[in-house]
């Protein structure tokens, strides 16, 4: 699965490029999201702005993202679309994770 | 074949109510259910439903034929899904049949979502479907008869 990684000195975005992360998918994103989480700041935050599906597979699949991060490193979500977020909301998961309304809130202004 | 595929497709209007039906079946793969769900999302809209019923039908079938590619068929040997739709002005009846084992006690799991009040490493990876599906049908039922196993979904339009 195409995850893309934008490093910032804080935390690490990874987005999505993909539309859906469902039974099919849910094997390969979670071997995605292990490397591209293998090292970097303790704040990671998954940009799920190009998902317009995650079924209970998927959403299976990064809970584990979740829990394979060291102690001290934590998940953070952003750009649920609507099914995603009723997943969440339904499953109740949108008590466990910190859902970010706004990605571009979350990232440092450049300066000079 | 692992596309998901259209065969039957009738529409007929009655004084009052316009009333569409829709067989889809597909092997029970995951990459084949994906594709049924694609094209029966496409097939919802094209019929006005809103974006959030489309939502919560896509969510609640997927969970349901997830279960039977994953449950009823052995992983080496998918047998057929079939899905047949029936959709009236205020309700969608899903009736989803497949040859493969029957659900154990021969009735829909109704246990509720898996506690999440653990520390992080005991989250639960799974277990969310069947209450996922409760939580998305108006009325759920389940019969096994002849080998066969006829799961229905239930959905209450809301208004577009």
């Amino acid at each position: 699965m195409d995850l893309a990684t934008t490093p910032y000195p804080d935390m690490t975005i990874i987005t999505v490029n993909a539309g859906r992360i469902d039974a099919a998918a849910a094997i390969a994103f979670k071997d995605a999201m292990r490397a591209a989480v293998a090292d970097g700041p303790a704040r990671v935050v998954l940009d799920l702005s190009h998902v317009t599906f995650v079924d209970s597979s998927g959403l299976g699949a990064i809970v584990a993202a979740m829990k394979h991060l060291e102690a001290g490193r934590r998940l953070d979500l952003a750009g649920l679309t609507p099914d995603v977020a009723k997943v969440f909301r339904l499953t109740r998961m949108d008590t466990i994770f910190t859902i970010h309304p706004d990605l571009d809130r979350l990232i440092p202004r450049a300066t000079g | 074949m692992t596309r998901g595929h259209i065969d039957h497709y009738r529409t007929r209007r009655r004084t009052q109510i316009m009333a569409e039906t829709i067989r889809v079946e597909c092997i029970a793969t995951q990459s084949a259910v994906r594709d049924l769900l694609v094209g029966l999302r496409t097939w919802l809209r094209a019929a006005n439903l809103s974006e959030e019923n489309c939502g919560t039908v896509e969510i609640a079938l997927a969970e349901a034929l997830n279960n039977v590619v994953e449950h009823a068929y052995p992983a080496d040997m998918p047998g057929d899904i079939a899905l047949d739709l029936a959709l009236t002005d205020a309700c969608l009846r899903c009736e989803l049949r497949d040859q493969g084992a029957a659900l154990p006690g021969l009735v829909p799991p109704d246990s509720g979502l898996p506690p999440i009040d653990g520390p992080r490493e005991s989250l639960p990876e799974g277990g969310f479907g069947w209450s996922l599906i409760r939580t998305l049908t108006s009325r759920l039922s389940y019969e096994r008869r002849n080998g066969e196993n006829r799961l229905t979904l239930e959905f209450n339009l809301n208004p577009a």
